[in-house]
Parts: C-alpha cells; sequence; structure tokens
C-alpha cells in the first residue's frame, strides 16, 4: 500500500468520533424514559394482566440506570485514538 | 419453518408506543451504518474493522451474532419441549469450546494475521482443504442467512400483519444497508446493541413470567405435576440424546455435544472468529470469546426458562406436550406466546425490537462473514489476485448485496421447503464437524501434512453424512434407519465419528506423505512459533482482569458451578 494512503488511514482514524457506549447509552435511555412514562401514564385498562404497568416502570427504571452508566463510562473514559497503529493497514501482506 | 402465513393466533395488539419502539430501534440501527462508513478505508477495515476493536466489544458481539433466530427460537423451544437437558447447549456446549478457543487457538489465528479461519487452513494445508472449507463456508451462511431471514419475515408477518414478501424485502433492506456501507464495524456495533435490546425484552419477560407462575417454588410445582419427565433436571440428559441408557446419554453429550460439535462449531466458525479477530490486540483477541463466555452462561435463564415457563403457563403449549395440539403452534411459538400473554404495550415494543434485532444481526452475522471469505479466500486466491486494496473493498460491498438478494431467494426456498432446510443445515453441520479435528492436529503436529489436511476433512466429513444416512431421521427421509439412533443423539454419534476417522486417517497419511518446510509453518504451528508471537508482549503489565487465562479460569469454575446446582 502506498505512504499516502496509510496517511490517510491514520487521519481517518484519528477523527473516530462515534463510541458505541454512547449509543447504547442514546438508545436505552429513549427506551427508559418511554416505558417510565407508559408504567406512569397508561391506564390500566390498556394492559394486560394488571401488573402490567409496574412491568413498564420497573422495566423503564432499569433502563435508564444502564443508560446512566454507559454515559458516564464514556464521560470519565473517553475513546482512546489509536495512533495508526501499522500491523492492521499491512496484516494482508504475507 | 415452523410459523405459517396465516397463522393470526399470535397476532400482537401492538399500538402506536409499540411502533414508536420499534421505529427509533431502525434510526440507530441505520445511523450506526452511515457512521461507520467514515471509518472504512481500507479493505481491512471493511472486513475486520481495521483490528481495532475493545476486547468487551468484540466479546458481545461474539455471542450476539450466533442469538439470531435459530438460538431464540430454538432453544426456548427445547426448553418448552424437554427442559432443563437444554443447558447442555450452553454449559457443556459452547462454554468450554469459547474458553478453548481463547486460551489455546486464538493465538494462532489472530498471530498469523489471517484475515479468515479458511485463510489459516490456506497456510497450514495449501488450497486442496481450502477450497472445500472456503466453498462450503460461504454457501452455509448463504443458507443460514436466509433461514434468518425467513424467520424475520414470518415473525414479521404474523406479529403485525405485514405481507410475507414486503417483510421480507424490508427486512433484506435494512440489513443490506448497513452492512454493505459500514462493513464488519457496522455488523458488530449492531450486534452490541442487540444484545442489550433483547436482554432489555427478555429478562422483564422471565420475571413477569415467574411472578405469574407463583416463582421458582410455584414453576418447579407446576413442571413436576407437568405431562413431562424429568424437565427440570439437565443430567443425565435422556430427554435430549434419546438414548435409553443414562451412562450413554452423559458420554454422549460431554463427548458429542461437547467435545466434537461444539468445539468444531465455536472454534472454527468464521462468524465468531471474526469478530474476536477484529480486536485491537493479541490478548484483546483471546479475551473476546472469553469475556463473552460470561453473559453466555447466564443467557439460557432467559430463553430456556421462558420455555420451560411457557410448558405451563401457555395452555397451547401444555396442549402439545400433553400430545393433543391442534397443529396451530409450535414449540417455536413458545416465547411468543408468553410475549403475547404477559407484556402491556411498551414492553411489547421492546420485546418487537429486540426480536427483530436479535433475527436482523444474526443474518447480518452471515453476510458479514461471507463477503470476507468471499473477497479474500475465493475472489482474490483464486480469480484476480494483485489488484490494489480499494478493489477488493468494493468485490466485499457487491458481495454483500449479492449475498442478500440470494438470500431473499433462499428465504423463499425456505418458505416452501422447510424441512429441506433442516437437512441442508444439518448436512452443511457435517463439514464443521471435523474441522477441529484437522486444525487442532494441524497447530500442534508440525509433521501433519498437507494431504492429511484435505483427506482427514474429507473421510471425517464422509463419515459424518454415513452415520447420519444410517440413523433414524438426521437426514429426513435419506435416512435408512439402520442403526438405532435418532434426533440430537445421531447428530452427536456422526460428530464424534467424524472427530474419530479424520484423526486417525490424518495420521496414516501423514506417515506417508511428505511435511511441509518448517519456516512456512512458522505462526501456525505450536511448536515452530516463537513464544513472543504467540503471546501478547505487555500481557505481564496488564491488570488480572485483563488476563486471558486467569478469567477462562474463573469462567470455567462458574460454568462447573452451574452444572452442579443445576443438576
Amino acid at each position: 500500500m502506498a505512504d499516502t494512503d496509510k496517511q490517510a488511514a491514520k487521519e481517518k482514524r484519528a477523527i473516530r468520533a462515534f463510541d458505541i457506549r454512547t449509543i447504547i447509552g442514546a438508545l436505552l435511555g429513549i427506551y427508559g424514559v418511554i416505558l417510565v412514562l407508559m408504567g406512569i401514564f397508561a391506564s390500566d385498562s390498556d394492559l394486560k394482566g394488571g401488573d402490567g404497568s409496574s412491568t413498564n416502570l420497573f422495566t423503564g427504571i432499569v433502563l435508564l440506570v444502564v443508560s446512566a452508566f454507559f454515559l458516564t463510562w464514556v464521560r470519565l473514559r473517553p475513546l482512546l485514538v489509536p495512533e495508526g497503529d501499522d500491523d492492521a493497514a499491512d496484516a494482508h501482506i504475507e | 419453518m415452523v410459523l405459517e402465513a396465516t397463522n393470526n393466533v399470535l397476532r400482537l395488539d401492538a399500538n402506536f408506543v409499540d411502533y414508536t419502539l420499534v421505529a427509533i430501534y431502525f434510526v440507530f440501527v441505520i445511523g450506526i451504518g452511515l457512521l461507520a462508513r467514515r471509518q472504512v478505508s481500507t479493505s481491512l477495515d471493511f472486513f475486520l474493522s481495521g483490528r481495532s476493536l475493545p476486547a468487551w466489544v468484540t466479546g458481545l458481539a461474539f455471542i450476539s451474532a450466533n442469538l439470531g433466530a435459530v438460538e431464540i427460537m430454538g432453544m426456548s423451544a427445547n426448553g418448552a419441549q424437554i427442559g432443563m437437558a437444554t443447558m447442555h447447549y450452553y454449559w457443556i456446549g459452547a462454554i468450554p469450546a469459547m474458553l478453548f478457543l481463547g486460551v489455546v487457538m486464538m493465538p494462532f489465528y489472530y498471530g498469523s494475521k489471517v484475515r479468515s479461519v479458511p485463510e489459516f487452513m490456506r497456510r497450514r494445508f495449501g488450497t486442496g482443504a481450502h477450497l472445500v472449507n472456503a466453498l462450503s463456508f460461504a454457501l452455509a451462511q448463504l443458507l443460514i442467512a436466509g433461514v434468518n431471514l425467513y424467520l424475520l419475515a414470518t415473525i414479521v408477518n404474523v406479529l403485525l400483519g405485514w405481507p410475507l414478501w414486503v417483510s421480507l424485502i424490508a427486512a433484506a433492506a435494512v440489513v443490506v444497508t448497513y452492512t454493505a456501507l459500514g462493513g464488519l464495524s457496522a455488523a458488530i456495533y449492531n450486534e452490541v446493541l442487540q444484545f442489550f435490546v433483547i436482554v432489555a425484552a427478555l429478562l422483564p419477560l422471565t420475571l413477569v413470567g415467574l411472578h405469574r407462575v407463583g416463582g421458582i417454588d410455584g414453576l418447579v410445582d407446576k413442571v413436576n405435576n407437568g405431562p413431562v419427565e424429568n424437565m427440570l433436571s439437565s443430567w443425565p440428559g435422556q430427554n435430549l440424546t434419546g438414548f435409553e441408557s443414562p451412562a450413554a446419554s452423559v458420554i454422549g453429550i460431554v463427548l458429542g455435544l461437547g467435545f466434537v460439535l461444539s468445539f468444531g462449531y465455536w472454534t472454527t466458525n468464521f462468524v465468531e472468529v471474526q469478530r474476536a479477530m477484529a480486536s485491537n490486540s493479541m490478548s484483546a483477541a483471546r479475551r473476546a470469546p472469553i469475556i463473552g463466555s460470561f453473559p453466555k452462561m447466564f443467557i439460557p435463564f432467559i430463553i430456556i426458562i421462558p420455555g420451560i415457563i411457557a410448558s405451563v403457563l401457555a395452555p397451547e403449549i401444555l396442549a402439545l406436550n400433553e400430545g393433543k395440539g391442534d397443529g396451530n403452534i409450535q414449540y417455536n411459538d413458545a416465547l411468543l406466546i408468553l410475549i403475547r400473554d404477559l407484556l402491556p404495550n411498551g414492553m411489547l415494543g421492546v420485546a418487537i425490537a429486540g426480536l427483530m434485532a436479535a433475527f436482523m444481526a444474526g443474518m447480518a452475522a452471515n453476510i458479514s462473514a461471507f463477503n470476507t471469505v468471499f473477497s479474500y479466500d475465493l475472489w482474490q486466491q483464486y480469480v484476480k489476485k494483485d489488484r490494489p486494496d480499494g478493489y477488493y473493498t468494493r468485490v466485499g460491498r457487491i458481495a454483500t448485496i449479492a449475498a442478500t438478494i440470494i438470500a431473499i431467494f433462499t428465504a423463499l426456498l425456505a418458505s416452501g421447503y422447510s424441512n429441506l432446510m433442516d437437512y441442508l443445515q444439518t448436512l452443511f453441520g457435517f463439514f464443521n464437524a471435523p474441522l477441529f479435528a484437522t486444525f487442532i492436529l494441524g497447530m500442534f503436529w508440525k509433521r501433519m501434512t498437507a494431504t492429511a489436511g484435505w483427506a482427514g476433512l474429507a473421510s471425517g466429513t464422509i463419515a459424518a453424512i454415513g452415520v447420519a444416512v444410517l440413523s433414524q431421521d438426521a437426514l429426513g427421509p435419506l435416512s435408512v434407519g439402520a442403526i438405532d439412533l435418532k434426533g440430537q443423539g445421531a447428530s452427536f454419534v456422526a460428530a464424534g465419528a467424524a472427530f474419530f476417522v479424520d484423526i486417525v486417517v490424518s495420521v496414516i497419511v501423514t506417515m506417508f506423505t511428505q511435511p511441509r518446510v518448517e519456516s512456512e509453518l512458522k505462526g501456525l504451528v505450536y511448536s515452530l512459533t516463537p513464544k513472543e508471537d504467540r503471546t501478547d508482549p505487555n500481557e505481564k503489565n496488564l491488570p488480572w482482569y485483563q488476563r486471558p487465562v486467569l478469567l477462562a479460569g474463573i469462567s470455567l469454575v462458574m460454568v462447573i458451578i452451574l452444572n452442579i446446582v443445576f443438576h
């Protein structure tokens, strides 16, 4: 592989903006909020078996806790940008 | 496979909140594909995530890639039908094999810098064994991707009432969008996300189900008074093997399911190994399956236990176990019935999103493994050799799209001939059975020759097919019933035969053929690989929770305890 390509690859790696932990935290957080709201506001007649609203509420609260865990983790330990390890780019050369 | 397109007993009354939850999930899935695309600058980025991911990500992806339709529906169905003996697929099958992969085999896969499992095969044994291995793997992935897609489309059809062909095309379009854009990174990130959503769906389902049957005591009481005997004991597991003798059943489970089938599957199946290969260091690659083993040993509690709960809580499943099923409902529907009966709107949306996520991720895993083997092992090796790197990324993207289109046709085939699909899957399983024998012999015995490599594989596969044909039902109408084996027991014996024949033939052939030059085997065989190449130089400085062998030891102790507690 040409050197310029390698350089470009390094730069691309450096701008790795997104982190799977943020994504997990965001999705579970949105789900948590919706479930908590369903748990509080949905009338029991909409829900099965009588314990439906507590199912939503408890699951929602747990999801919010897990979401908070991931978002805190991202803040405390931000993604370390690997300084373009050359091994990876050369790995297919035998 | 089982669900009829016309069956609307299972229709869920999803409302707009549920649809919103599902829609949000799809926004995330496509978003991940678009974001991951920015990371793809070399073919290695596309096919192996640039070997840059941390171990907890690849570890979760390792188990999520397998957590598709076949595992979720199949294992809960087994739970509903035979009970706790199903746990052996995890505690005797998957976990020891995953630990073995991380501790013993990963140093060769990662250290030799091969980009796929078939490539390891080629470097160790030359092109004869490689071509067979790469072709059978690629074909099997197309088949399984089709089965996953079909199950996904049937779920959408049954739960939401969309026509089958609309759900087929919609599901395929989503999968192809993110895998073709972002390559393995997009697939892996979605697998990790899927893991959390499916747990968020199934854990509450299990707890609500337990609550409904009166807690653990209530479940034990009801199951013990139920129609299936020994449902709550996992050993000797005759429910699973179908063997008359308890001793034979234990041996069948430990050697057949545990040692041969599961080691063959988990240590040589590139769908799984590819995830570990995407790790950012040798020790991370070794840790991936070991970290994965911790959630893996607890997953059956939210898949198999709901199956068992369904067997006492769902009248339809109870009727099946009493032999009074009316044909509308099958064991595979156990989990869906629980979701229908127990989850309120809101959680229902999470559950639908989780199931769709799992089935999509399962299919994406097959496709991302397929495109790597197709591009590197078939196209680059045998068709167009010395092209610039970007060429192979393009080949990979085209292969992804082609594989998805083929999977749609495989799915249509599956909808017409579901038994045929089951037999084909069994058949491809037989290609897998002797692989472990050849790999492990090749990794530790430097004299083993290239001829022995393909001869062992071929004869082992033939032995497995032979046992299946002689059994009563392993290959359906092709089985002649000459020996008294059926169901899973037959598969265990077939795998055992494959292993044994492979080893014997490999040893004999090696004695009469020329071994390869030792310098070519560096990094591929234990005694010819310097210690620096198969260990991580930094490993001594790692904290204890990042040391592969120690973690594997902890995992092993935990799984032994689980086996004892839930015997």
